[in-house]
């Protein structure tokens, strides 16, 4: 026990003289998981922001036959201006993504509405391409609500109470959007945490294992009159201190930078109570032992220090897996996830970023696993430190 | 005390050791000598317990080198060839976490490594980060590190490496009070002249295998030359190659 608590005093001391572990524990984890986040948080704002308060532009081909209709759609924010020559321009300049839409007003338009036949409009689009399809559903939605009220202004003419044509009433409330955009911005979350911990710990398990190596002060180190196994278990508990620190301050600087994100604009309104960061920290503790036997692990196998490095970006992307394909099927957690370490701590942690009852068993099951995981993989590290070949 | 009885270590197809036996008695300086390649670092490293032969045993003080491990390694300091220093940490602290390791308590501890500080002379750098050294003197640290906490067998797999004139001279003292002091020192070197300037006893290696193992004097008689170098040379071709 000793001689465990001198070797990670002293892997603490070397690494916190060490500019790059301190960078890449301090600043790199902590700064680049709230940097990206608030980066993806506005393009998303922008986006869903498009869709109501941005002034659209409708290029129509005769718009000097229907004044209205022109004024009317003014009056919804969107402007008309000159679209393509003719009709087969049009469809040639929404085929090749000129213009996303064309409205195409024909001559007898102002007659037809005279004459009380349904007027012909024609609106060009490419329903296939969602991107462009937004502004077509726009300009549609428009064109039927003129329609909508044109047609109330006539029955009204004839003594008719226009909303004999309403016989429903329907509200659309569309969450999908909101909803499935929170769910992969939360689940990029829980994946900076991770990040954070293991970038945290990486150059220090590099350093404790083929760093040593190759510097050639493990030799002396092994001559030793300690076991191997005290030696790694002290690596590995300063690897987990720099992780804990590293994940720490990723969550406290996450819980500032959320505080200048305009969440609930995208119809979030998640909870990052100093409760649920704390609940985070400690939800996520377990998965540094695990991370830190795993990078101690991999680099112990590996020969030289860029080939260490090389490896454990791998394993940075690694625990990424289970939290996207989660988030791509849009999984609900389910008890056999939580046998899965990253994934349960990531399905947990967005239940509580989300205010919904946490399953208490769900985080029994998540903690416990994983710590046997880590111990598992701990052990499997104790076995290769008593390897002749360590030595290379 | 150390006894070596007809190890052998292969590594895949190269037999870097088949059969060597020595031994290094208290109070006297064993040197292992040999040209590169000859089995010289292999012995050694199972020596201080980081290689396991693969047949044959050897002991420190009694203590079995494979059996015994960990009381082995308290009774050796050892200088592996090609010694690492923790560059962010200095010198002192160097070799201060050594002597923490070999579970030296506190008060010792400072006073040991002020002790060995001044033995080898490293005073002027001692508190300086050890990043930048010269070979010079990381081999002055690495020595003041395996010798910290005053083992009783010392051994030195070629210390004199990278070390000028004067580093060479001061190294030969304190292997000389070492041997004063009733030690067991047992170091390596490719180089004739040193090893017969310090060394009590001479085990010659080539190709794994001893060729001789005996005084200066005994060496000179047994080839029949005088020259020290011709010596060495008749006696690494007696044994027999592959």
């Amino acid at each position: 026990m000793r001689t465990t608590i001198v070797v990670f005093l002293k892997e603490v001391l070397d690494n916190l003289r060490d500019r790059r572990t301190l960078a890449s524990a301090l600043i790199m984890g902590p700064i680049f998981g709230p940097v990206l986040f608030a980066f993806v948080i506005n393009l998303s704002i922008e986006r869903s922001l498009d869709d109501v308060e941005r002034t659209m532009e409708l290029p129509a081909i005769g718009q000097q036959h229907a004044p209205n209709l022109v004024r009317y759609l003014e009056s919804r924010n969107i402007e008309v201006v000159d679209g393509p020559a003719d009709a087969a321009a049009a469809i040639d300049a929404v085929k090749t993504g000129a213009n996303d839409v064309v409205l195409i007003i024909p001559e007898e338009f102002g007659e037809q509405l005279q004459d009380t036949v349904p007027a012909k409009l024609e609106l060009v689009s490419d329903q296939a391409n969602t991107d462009a399809e937004r502004d077509a559903r726009r300009a549609r939605g428009a064109l039927y609500a003129y329609s909508q009220e044109l047609a109330a202004v006539r029955l009204s003419a004839r003594g008719v109470n226009p909303l004999v044509l309403r016989p429903l009433n329907i509200d659309e409330v569309d969450v999908s959007t909101a909803s499935g955009r929170s769910a992969m911005l939360l689940g990029m979350m829980s994946y900076f945490f991770i990040f954070a911990a293991l970038m945290g710990g990486m150059y220090l398990a590099i350093d404790s294992t083929a760093g040593e190596r190759e510097r050639g002060s493990l030799e002396p180190l092994l001559c030793l009159p300690v076991t191997r196994d005290q030696l790694m278990l002290g690596k590995i508990a300063a690897t987990c201190l720099f992780m804990m620190l590293s994940l720490s301050l990723s969550l406290v600087s996450f819980f500032v930078a959320l505080k200048f994100m305009p969440l609930e604009q995208l119809g979030m309104t998640p909870n990052f109570s100093p409760g649920v960061m704390l609940a985070a920290l400690l939800l996520f503790a377990p998965f540094i032992l695990l991370g830190a036997a795993l990078m101690t692990l991999v680099a112990s196998f590996t020969k030289s220090y860029r080939e260490a490095q090389t490896w454990l970006s791998v394993v940075l992307v690694a625990p990424t897996m289970p939290i996207l394909i989660v988030s791509i099927l849009t999984l609900r957690p389910r008890l056999e996830f939580m046998f899965v370490p990253s994934l349960s701590q990531h399905l947990l942690l967005v239940d509580m970023v989300k205010n919904e009852p946490v399953n208490n068993l769900h985080v029994v099951i998540s903690v416990v696993s994983t710590l046997i995981f880590g111990a598992l993989l701990t052990w499997i590290c104790a076995r290769l430190y008593r390897r002749e070949g360590l030595l290379g | 005390m150390i006894r070596v009885d007809d190890i052998h270590k292969s590594f895949g197809v190269v037999r870097a050791v088949r059969g060597v036996s020595f031994q290094a008695p208290d109070g006297k300086i064993t040197g292992l000598l040999g040209p590169n390649g000859a089995g010289k670092s292999t012995t050694l490293r199972v020596l201080y317990t980081v290689l396991k032969p693969d047949a044959g045993t050897a002991s420190v003080d009694g203590a079995d080198v494979v059996k015994d491990g960990l009381n082995a390694r308290r009774r050796i300091g050892a200088l592996p060839h090609g010694s690492g220093l923790y560059p962010h940490l200095t010198a002192r602290e160097n070799v201060a976490y050594f002597a923490r390791l070999c579970g030296l308590d506190k008060a010792e501890i400072d006073d040991r490594v002020d002790e060995i500080v001044r033995l080898l002379e490293i005073g002027d750098f001692a508190d300086r980060r050890t990043k930048g050294f010269s070979q010079g003197q990381r081999t002055k640290v690495s020595l003041a590190r395996a010798l910290v906490h005053d083992p009783q067998n010392v051994i030195l797999d070629e210390p004199s490496n990278g070390l000028d004139v004067m580093a060479t001279r001061s190294l030969r003292n304190l292997i000389l009070n070492l041997k004063d002091g009733g030690r067991c020192v047992l170091f390596s070197s490719h180089v004739m002249q040193e090893v017969a300037a310090l060394c009590d006893d001479i085990c010659i290696i080539a190709n794994g295998q001893v060729a001789i193992d005996d005084s200066v004097d005994g060496i000179r008689n047994r080839t029949g030359c005088d020259d020290l170098e011709d010596a060495f040379v008749k006696a690494i071709h007696m044994v027999r190659p592959d």
